[in-house]
């Protein structure tokens, strides 16, 4: 009985000096209102699954939080000498996964097949790829159907798998839920990244833990030795969290609260403009508008018209009153950190009212017309208030707008399908390179391009300006047809921006970070303070 | 009798397959799962390929066709959102919104049967009057409104009770539960009185008026002019006679807290069916949509059913 007693006790010592030890150790606690989709990392290109996966898993080269370029599994890359067509990396020597498999070429090459087949969500940014072959170990080329300068910048959420892993546990295929299928892979991780995924209830609690075989060991702060991620979609409840100590981080302060959160003792809000532009598009291809009160033409088809709407907004009274100072206007729909802004595109026309007026009456619209505004109203920062603010600006040039605010589900389907006459859009350019905005905003819809252009615009000299941008190596050259394209578009005006957005993340005190473009957290770059 | 048990139970299987009927009418005015399924980068081909997969280019009897079919085979799809098998998914949330019903149906039944007592025997009392007005305050609240205040209050401020959540659970067999940990029980009490208040004022007025009339029987009057002790007047004779309509009623109420803990479960990022279907509705997750109006369904027709047979068993006269 003694015995048993005293066996009883050690083991509760051991349990208890287990728990100290845990908390000791400097245990993160992470929310954001999403949820990652899946653990498969090629299944879903969306944010909050590719911010899980980056802690999981690498990519060849990852962007660091600066938005700059960085070696991960591949430490150097650059054209072959010998064909245009090729890329060669040289791949991270000894790097293994969690599972204690080593990293090599075979890997890779797995990894960029299995992102470009029918299933993978990430096959587009590999559209240009026609082979990946391993020439040695560390050795890999990429093979594309012509020559691709920014091929690199695609592959920065591409990330690698283990073959082995994979075809053991017959993942070898992305997850897809299209043909009802359960893959091993959407539950199970196998990555080479600085957090070992422990356990994971989704919409509960995601538990990773650091590791202890990272290449990176040195190399970067990972102050963080465990993440717990929780999703807390109600933002009250989100702020309430980070104020209680309940959470140590959270992505998305809610504007509303930051005045509170920023007063709050031990607490830090972090703020930096996002990759992300929000912006109306006007429907100019259509031969007449659906819910408009002109018959038979479309007013947006005029030039002048769209000048009018452009010279209209007020974008400095917006970031005044709907995004309490918390935006950025825009004049092009292509954010700062993006290649081919310049300062001068995004400068925005001076409001003005009595020009606005005055073209509207040079196109024959002088009474004005109705129109109906889609907006959506759970997606972007305050949606639905920017739309109501343009509604009122609008009125004043006699464009009277209805104003039809849907959730996200039933808002984008109305872009693909054409079926809206004036609506929202925000766009972010994870590529940040111009290509990837005309290749979605501006080509003309077909199969394998511009179907994110519910504009019906299309022109033909553009459209071939676009795709030359694929192929062109001379990057002089390539960035001048860029510019060249920017100049078009901002004499077409076929979206009017409005800002872009600015992230604000809550951090307690303890921890340290700068704020990533693309909201894309990379936690082994977090310090402690 | 068996005539009628029979007409009883087919008329609410015709009940559940005219909710599908409905559900799966309405799915399409929920939005469209395509874009929130293929991200940002989707061509219009990945669009027409998914759509044809999926079977949402058929007319949503079809699709309601095609899930009968499976879901009598026991197979409830593939959620949307998650990649995951739907009855997975939702024995896996079940045990969580339970939980919480069962807890906030026994806060709302004690607190507002004593409440109500108090209420009826102190009928022009201070406290009782303060009571009622309160109760006034606690009907016409909105759910989200009394969840975000109490959390304000009792966490942010007082820190004594955590914001979302709930706690630690332990795992026994299939089932999760909140009940035997201390993070666990406590994460349980903000959410369970924001889920029981309107329960508890209902049922709080509803045990008052019945009091009220009570006291005013006859058989009442008799008791105290034969000189028995108010404690044994109301709690022996008063109290029996009320509680058969409060019964009736918290049945009925305990299956409405199951269905509409939606809003509580997605203020308190409580992991349950609640905060799975809103989730569901926000992808357009067309399988667990169906899952769970069916299973709410299920669940509404059955406590009817069993209240129609209970009927039977209670009054001779339907068994003719």
């Amino acid at each position: 009985m003694m015995m048993r007693a005293a066996a009883l006790g050690a083991a509760f010592l051991a349990t208890t000096a287990l728990t100290t030890a845990a908390v000791s150790a400097e245990t993160l606690r992470w929310a954001r209102a999403a949820e990652a989709l899946t653990l498969d990392p090629h299944a879903q290109n969306e944010g909050p699954t590719t911010t899980l996966m980056h802690q999981i898993y690498e990519p060849l080269i990852v962007r660091n939080m600066e938005g700059q370029m960085e070696p991960a599994l591949a430490t150097s890359w650059e054209p072959s000498a010998e064909d245009p067509n090729v890329w060669v990396f040289t791949l991270r020597e000894g790097v293994t996964f969690h599972g204690g498999q080593e990293f090599d070429s075979a890997d890779a090459v797995f990894s960029l097949e299995r992102a470009m087949t029918e299933t993978s969500n990430f096959k587009e940014l590999l559209s240009s790829v026609s082979e990946v072959r391993a020439v040695g170990p560390y050795a890999l080329e990429i093979v594309t159907d012509g020559p691709n300068p920014l091929l690199p910048n695609n592959l920065t959420n591409i990330m690698m798998m283990d073959e082995g892993w994979a075809t053991e546990n017959g993942a070898e295929a992305v997850q897809d839920y299209a043909a009802g299928e359960d893959t091993f892979s959407a539950r199970n991780t196998n990555g080479t990244g600085p957090y070992v995924l422990e356990s994971r209830e989704a919409d509960v609690r995601t538990v990773l833990s650091a590791n202890e075989d990272y290449w990176g060991i040195g190399e970067f702060p990972l102050a963080a030795s465990e993440i717990i991620f929780t999703p807390i979609q109600n933002p009250a409840t989100r702020v309430a969290a980070l104020l209680t100590g309940e959470v140590d981080f959270i992505q998305d302060v809610p504007v509303q609260d930051l005045g509170r959160v920023a007063e709050a003792e031990g607490i830090e809000v972090i703020t930096a403009p996002q990759n992300r532009v929000i912006f109306f598009g006007l429907n100019v291809g259509a031969e007449d508008l659906a819910n408009d009160s002109v018959e038979g033409a479309n007013p947006f088809a005029d030039v002048r018209v769209r000048q009018a709407i452009e010279i209209a907004i007020n974008r400095e009274a917006i970031q005044q009153v709907v995004m309490r100072g918390q935006s950025e206007p825009a004049g092009v729909i292509n954010p700062p950190p993006v290649n081919g802004w310049t300062e001068a595109l995004d400068e925005y026309p001076t409001y003005d009212v009595a020009a606005a007026q005055a073209l509207m009456e040079e196109a024959g619209y002088g009474d004005g017309f109705s129109v109906q505004l889609d907006c959506p109203n759970d997606r972007y920062v305050n949606d639905e208030a920017i739309c109501q603010a343009a509604v009122g600006m609008l009125a004043q040039i006699g464009i009277e707008v209805n104003l039809s605010a849907l959730p996200r589900a039933q808002h984008f389907p109305l872009i693909a399908n054409g079926e809206t006459d004036f609506y929202m859009l925000g766009w972010g350019v994870p590529t940040y390179d111009s290509e990837y905005v005309f290749n979605f905003l501006y080509h003309t819809q077909t199969e394998g391009r511009g179907s994110w252009n519910g504009t019906g615009y299309s022109n033909p000299e553009m459209d071939a300006m676009i795709v030359s941008l694929a192929s062109e190596v001379d990057l002089d050259a390539r960035n001048q047809t860029i510019a060249d394209l920017w100049a078009m578009a901002e004499e077409e005006v076929i979206y009017i921006p409005i800002h872009n957005q600015i992230l604000n993340w809550g951090i307690a005190d303890g921890w340290d970070t700068v704020v990533d473009a693309d909201d894309q957290v990379k936690f082994k770059y977090f310090v402690a303070e | 009798m068996l005539s009628y048990i029979l007409r009883r139970v087919f008329q609410s299987v015709l009940v559940l397959l005219v909710v599908g009927l409905v559900a799966f009418a309405m799915f399409r005015f929920v939005g469209d799962p395509i874009d929130t399924m293929l991200g940002q980068e989707r061509t219009m081909q990945d669009i027409e390929r998914l759509r044809e997969t999926l079977g949402l280019n058929k007319p949503f009897f079809v699709q309601y066709w095609d899930f009968l079919v499976r879901a009598v085979q026991g197979d409830l799809g593939i959620s949307y959102r998650q990649g995951r098998p739907v009855a997975e998914i939702i024995a896996e949330r079940l045990p969580a919104t339970l939980e919480l019903a069962a807890v906030s149906g026994a806060f709302a039944l004690i607190f507002g049967i004593v409440m109500g007592i108090f209420t009826a025997i102190r009928r022009d009392g201070f406290a009782a009057n303060a009571i009622m007005t309160l109760s006034l305050v606690g009907v016409s609240l909105p759910t989200f409104l009394i969840g975000i205040l109490l959390i304000y209050v009792f966490a942010v401020e007082l820190s004594w009770l955590p914001s979302f959540g709930r706690g630690d659970v332990v795992r026994l067999g299939g089932w999760s539960t909140g009940f035997l940990t201390q993070s666990g029980l406590v994460a349980l009490i903000l959410p369970s009185i924001t889920l029981g208040l309107y329960q508890m004022t209902l049922i709080m007025r509803l045990v008052r008026s019945e009091m009220l009339e009570v006291l005013r029987q006859d058989y009442i009057r008799f008791a105290r002019a034969r000189g028995l002790r108010d404690r044994a007047i109301h709690f022996r004779h008063a109290l029996k006679n009320t509680l058969v309509p409060v019964i009736t009623v918290t049945g009925l109420q305990l299956g409405s807290i199951i269905a509409f803990a939606i809003i509580t479960e997605t203020v308190f990022q409580w992991p349950g069916v609640g905060l799975l279907f809103i989730n569901a509705i926000q992808f357009v997750d067309i399988p667990v949509m169906a899952a769970y109006l069916m299973l709410i369904s299920v669940m509404f027709v059955g406590i009817n059913l069993v209240v129609d047979l209970l009927y039977v068993a209670i009054d001779p006269r339907l068994r003719a």
